[in-house]
Parts: C-alpha cells; structure tokens; sequence
C-alpha cells in the first residue's frame, strides 16, 4: 500500500497487557482518511483496547500511535478537538434532557455542530425534551453518536455502536454513519457483527487474541476463502468426515448441532456430488439450505471458531 | 465568553440541574435540617425544672419528712413501704435520693445516694434544706435571685449553628461524592475527557455549583432559625458568610477527596462514613464537644466540622470578629487546601 497522504489513523506494535492478561499483542493499523474501517473480532478479542488506546484514553505498554499525523502525547488538545468518540455503553446523565445533553458537550468544544442540527441529523427532533434516562436502547445510541458528532470531528471513533439494538434501531444508526462517512470523513468502528462489517467498512481488520489475523476489503476477504458458497444440509444417519471430504469442490468442512456446514467452489458441482453420496449410502436427507459466504465464514475459516458464540 | 468559561458554565449549568431534578437531595438538603431543628428545638425547649424524685421508707417518723418535701417544691417525694423497695428504687434510678426518716419523729434521717450523679447531690441539698427547715433552722443569708432565660443560651441556640456546620459538611461530602462516582460509573467522566474538556474545568463545576447551593442552603436553614425561635446572630452578616463559604468549600474538597478514586457508591458510601460519622459524634453538633476526655480536644478541635461549628456559634451566639475567629477559619482553611491538593492528585478519570 503507497500511503499518499498521512493516515487518519496509523499504529504499530502496539502491546497492552492488563495484569497477566495480553489484550493487544502486537497489533499495525493504517486508515486512510475519508475511510470507513472496521476492527470485527469476538467478544475479548482486544477491540476495546485497541480502540481506545487509538482514542488516546488508554496509554499502550509499548508501541506508536499517529491520529491526523499527530502524536497525543505532544498533541492531546488539539487531536481532542478533531475526533469524536462514542464509547461502549456510556450512560448519559439521567436527569439531563437530550437537548441539554447535546448542549453539555458542544459546549465542550472549541467549535462544532449546533445542537439543533445533530438533533435532526441524528433523528432525535421528537425525544429533545425527553429525559435521557427515558430513552429506548436505540436513541441512546443515537444520542452517542450525537455527542460524538458535537465537535464537528474529522475522525470517528464507535466502539460496538449497535451492540444490543434491535435490526431497525440498528439500521437508522448505520444510515447515520454511512452520511459521516460520505462527507469524506474517517470512521473506525469496532463490532462482533459481521452484517455492521460488510454493509459500514471499506475495509476490515479481524482481530483475534489481540491481533490482525487478516485485513482487506470485506469482498476481498470473502473472496480468500476461495469458496463462495456454503452447503448446510443434515442427513439419518449423518455422513462421515471422509464422505464429505471426498465430495467435489469442497474446501473446509465443520459440524455442529448434527448439521454439517461445507465451504464450496460451486453449488453446481457440490450439492449433485453430495445429493449422490446420500443416495449411495442410503441416507436420508432431512435438511439442506446454501448461503453465500459472509465474514463470519471468513472467520471461522481463520480461526476455526465462530464470531459470535452463542 | 470564551472557550473555556464557556465550557465551564455549561458544565456547572448541568451540575445546578442535576441536583434540582433529585427530588430527595432537595429534601436532604433543606427539609432535614429544618425537620431536625423543629424536633430537637422542642424536645429539648426551656421547661421549669423538673422536681428531683426523692424516695422515703414509710415509718413512724415519714410524714412529716414527706410533707417538708412537698412543701419545698423543688423535691418530688415518693413513699415506699420497705426499705428493700426503696433501695431497688434507687438502684434502677427511679429516684435519685432516698431518705430513711429514722425510728421515731424528730430523729436524725439516713440520706443514701450516688454522688457520682449530679442531680442526686442536687437532690440532697434541697432535701435537707426543706428538712431542716421544717425543723426550725433559720436561714441567715437572704441572697436576691435574678433568673436569666436570655435567647442565645438556650439549646436551640447552640443546635442551629451546629446543624448548619452538619448540612455543609454533609453536602460537601455527598453531593460531591455521588455525583462524580455515578459519573465515573457510568463513564461519563471518561467520555468527558475524551472531549477537549479542561479537567479543571470539571472539578471547578463541581466547586462553583456547591457555592452556589451551600448560600441557598444557609440562607434557608437560618431564616428558618430566626423567624421561628428567635435564634439570634449578634456578629457580622458578612463574616457568617465568608466563613460559610470558607467552610462549604472545605467540605466540598474533602468531597473531592473521597471521590477522587473510588468507582463504586458502596465505596463513596463507606469513605463518606467514615469521614462523617465521627465528626457527627464529637464535633459538637449537638452537644458540646468538651464533654469528651481532655486529651481528645486537641484531636477534635483540628476537626473540620468542630471549626466550622465553633466558628458559626462564635459569630452567632457570641458575636466575635474575625480576629477571634482567626483559629477555626485557619483550621478550615488549611483543610480544604490540603483536600484539593490530595484530590487534585490522585483523581482518577476513568
């Protein structure tokens, strides 16, 4: 990668422990600016301290930070006033109405949005008065990111934005940073959702154990897997390892709940092979439904585990 | 305005509503004192004195003993027809004297009692008076009594300036405390940092609103003090009101102090406690504090709240100047600088 301009965002080697706890082991970072990047990875992963070491609110046990092409230890107050953070599950003042919440922390800045403005930006018009204490989950979070766009900021910064929102909550928000994004500002986000992932990021960092185990675009890294589909079926009595193994175009296999999952090349070739073996063996078919990869395939391909452990 | 005044007005702006949307710190802070002084101002307002409860052992020689002391007035006698009853009288403190009259009438009467408690020696004195005089003694000294019930040394008068000393110590503590350990909580207070916030700013918020507040609070508490029991404020207006502040924004840093690190209520719950509680006990709110032993004074009178307490009932109640207060101001003082300091310090903003 030919960096043109100075990153929006740029790390290296990065390290954080918390006691004998490794959170961030080693972990390299450039987003260009007017990007939108994404940091997916499970719950413990390390995100969170990634992200605010980035944020400048954690200090790294060893390794460099640059937000803007500036450093937060020579320059804390004026990178303060050029990004926007919106933390995991912040409560705001109870007692505080919207309207006085957003007041509060344009205030704070130097200069930035005025509060009437990201009340409507954010679709907040209606709960201005409301007590945030009385706010739903979602305009909770909307009122977040809300605070995190008083300063009028260049970078981003969202920690989980829609962790425990509800699919229409989630996708007014995700509106709402796509319109951030589209005015040429750098968003880092972090998420265990890989739907937040493909539809926000330009690009994507999955993060394990406190690393980068792979980065691109999220078509890119779908594309890796070299197989673009997923076979889901399950069968009386079910079929070996071998039998799968040996179908044609399949690339990964796995089970679980007495349902095997293949990562194929192509539908075409695959589900005929597999339909055949069934009939060979004499086993009943009594499921069967085929998806095309997404990220979390990306990541169990990687890691063997799933992103989301339910 | 500039920037950072800006800022600061906003964020003390949110503590003043903040603390008027909480229903019960209003309570706390203006109905309980003025609860506190209406109940304690009449349980313990100026009666006549109780007559002493004197025992005697009916006998042959009791009656006129017995009607020496009701005469007297100041004595209540009690008759009990076993001396085993009368001692078991005394033992329990149902009496504070006994007095057995002796075989026959016009013998020489046996007082038993604790010497150790004061209305007992009280009771004997009046008891043998009224007996000696019902026997003939005549009085040689004829003192003229004046009696003094001047407002000011009455058991409001000395309660009102310790309740306010109380109210500023325990707003300092807990309005401080709570609000920034639920900021810190709910992180708040690192999203704030996160801003290009001055973290002066935050902590002086927190300062300038208990300034306001702590004016409100005294203005209410006094007012009520005066109007409805006369409680008198014989020094200058403006010294209460320094010393006021002086005090309140000592409290506030010792507030500070105990919410610079902890992250839980229970927490701030207990700092507070322990920082309160004795000074609750022995700063003289109450009563006064050189009932304890004399070597505690020292310790108590270095005790913020005993300065404060001292300070309002020097200018209230006695009517000092700042020249004769000078001790107690210095002590406050020399608090609230080392509690910034201390908080300042060792604040945690996450």
């Amino acid at each position: 990668m030919v960096a043109t301009s100075p990153a929006a965002i740029a790390c290296s080697g990065l390290v954080k422990s918390f006691g004998d706890v490794t959170a961030v082991a080693g972990l390299d970072l450039a987003v260009s600016p007017g990007e939108c990047f994404g940091l997916l990875g499970p719950n413990g992963a390390g995100k969170t301290t990634t992200i605010e070491i980035l944020e400048g609110l954690t200090r790294p046990d060893a390794g460099e930070v640059t937000i803007l092409g500036k450093h937060w230890g020579s320059h804390e107050r004026e990178l303060r006033a050029r990004i926007g953070i919106s933390l995991q599950e912040t409560r705001f003042h109870d007692k505080l109405t919207v309207f006085e919440t957003l007041e509060l922390f344009r205030a704070l800045y130097p200069s930035g949005r005025d509060p009437e403005r990201l009340l409507s930006d954010m679709s907040l018009e209606e709960k201005r008065d409301a007590r945030v204490g009385k706010l739903s989950g979602g305009q909770r979070q909307r009122l977040a990111v809300a605070c995190a766009l008083a300063g009028d900021p260049e970078v981003l910064f969202l920690d989980e934005p829609t962790t425990g929102l509800d699919p229409q909550s989630r996708r007014e928000l995700w509106d709402h940073v796509e319109a951030f994004r589209a005015a040429g500002r750098t968003v880092l986000l972090t998420t265990h959702y890989m739907e937040e992932a493909e539809r926000l990021c330009d690009r994507v960092a999955i993060v394990d154990h406190g690393k980068i185990i792979s980065q691109g675009t999220p078509a890119d890294l779908v594309a890796s897997l070299h197989a673009p589909h997923i076979v889901e079926f399950a069968s009386e009595p079910m079929l070996t390892e071998e039998d799968v193994r040996a179908l044609a175009g399949v690339r990964d296999n796995r089970q679980r709940d007495s349902r095997w999952f293949l990562s194929v090349a192509s539908l075409v070739d695959a589900v005929p092979a597999l339909l055949a073996r069934l009939d060979q063996s004499g086993a009943k078919l009594v499921g069967l439904s085929t998806h095309r990869a997404t990220l979390d395939d990306v990541f169990i391909s990687l890691t063997g585990r799933e992103l989301r452990d339910e | 305005m500039s920037r950072s005044s800006s800022a600061l007005a906003a964020l003390t702006k949110v503590r003043l509503i903040e603390f008027v949307r909480q229903p019960e710190a209003l309570f706390w802070v203006f109905g309980f004192p003025v609860i506190m002084s209406v109940v304690l101002g009449f349980a313990f307002r100026n009666r006549p004195p109780e007559p002493v409860p004197v025992g005697v052992v009916e006998g042959p020689g009791s009656s006129p003993v017995v009607s020496a002391l009701s005469k007297a007035g100041t004595v209540k006698p009690v008759a009990y027809g076993s001396l085993t009853d009368a001692q078991e009288a005394l033992r329990t403190g149902k009496i504070e004297l006994l007095v057995e009259p002796g075989a026959e009438a016009g013998s020489e009467p046996t007082y038993r009692f604790d010497p150790t408690r004061p209305n007992a020696r009280i009771a004997r004195l009046e008891a043998d008076n009224a007996i000696e005089r019902a026997r003939g003694r005549a009085d040689v000294v004829h003192a003229r009594e004046e009696l003094v019930r001047e407002k000011g040394s009455r058991y409001i008068d000395f309660l009102l300036p310790g309740l306010l000393g109380l109210n500023l110590m325990s707003t300092g503590l807990w309005g401080v405390g709570y609000s920034i350990v639920t900021a810190r909580m709910h992180k708040t207070l690192k999203l704030m940092t996160a801003t290009p916030m001055r973290r002066s700013d935050y902590l002086l918020s927190h300062i300038f609103s208990r300034f306001f507040f702590l004016i409100l609070e005294t203005a209410a508490i006094l007012a009520f003090g005066v109007i409805a029991f006369g409680v008198p404020v014989r020094g200058s207006l403006v010294l209460l009101t320094a010393l006021v502040i002086v005090g309140g924004l000592s409290f506030t840093g010792l507030g500070l102090a105990c919410a610079a690190r902890t992250a839980t209520i229970e927490g701030i719950n207990g700092l507070i406690n322990v920082v309160a509680i004795p000074m609750w006990l022995v700063s003289g709110t109450f009563f006064s504090a050189e009932r304890f032993p004399r070597a505690l004074h020292p310790v108590i009178a270095a005790l913020p709240l005993t300065a404060m307490n001292d300070a309002l009932r020097g200018v209230m109640l006695e009517g000092k100047g700042l020249a004769l207060l000078g001790g107690p101001a210095a002590i406050l003082l020399l608090w609230g600088v080392a509690s910034f300091t201390l908080a300042l310090k060792i604040f945690r903003w996450q």
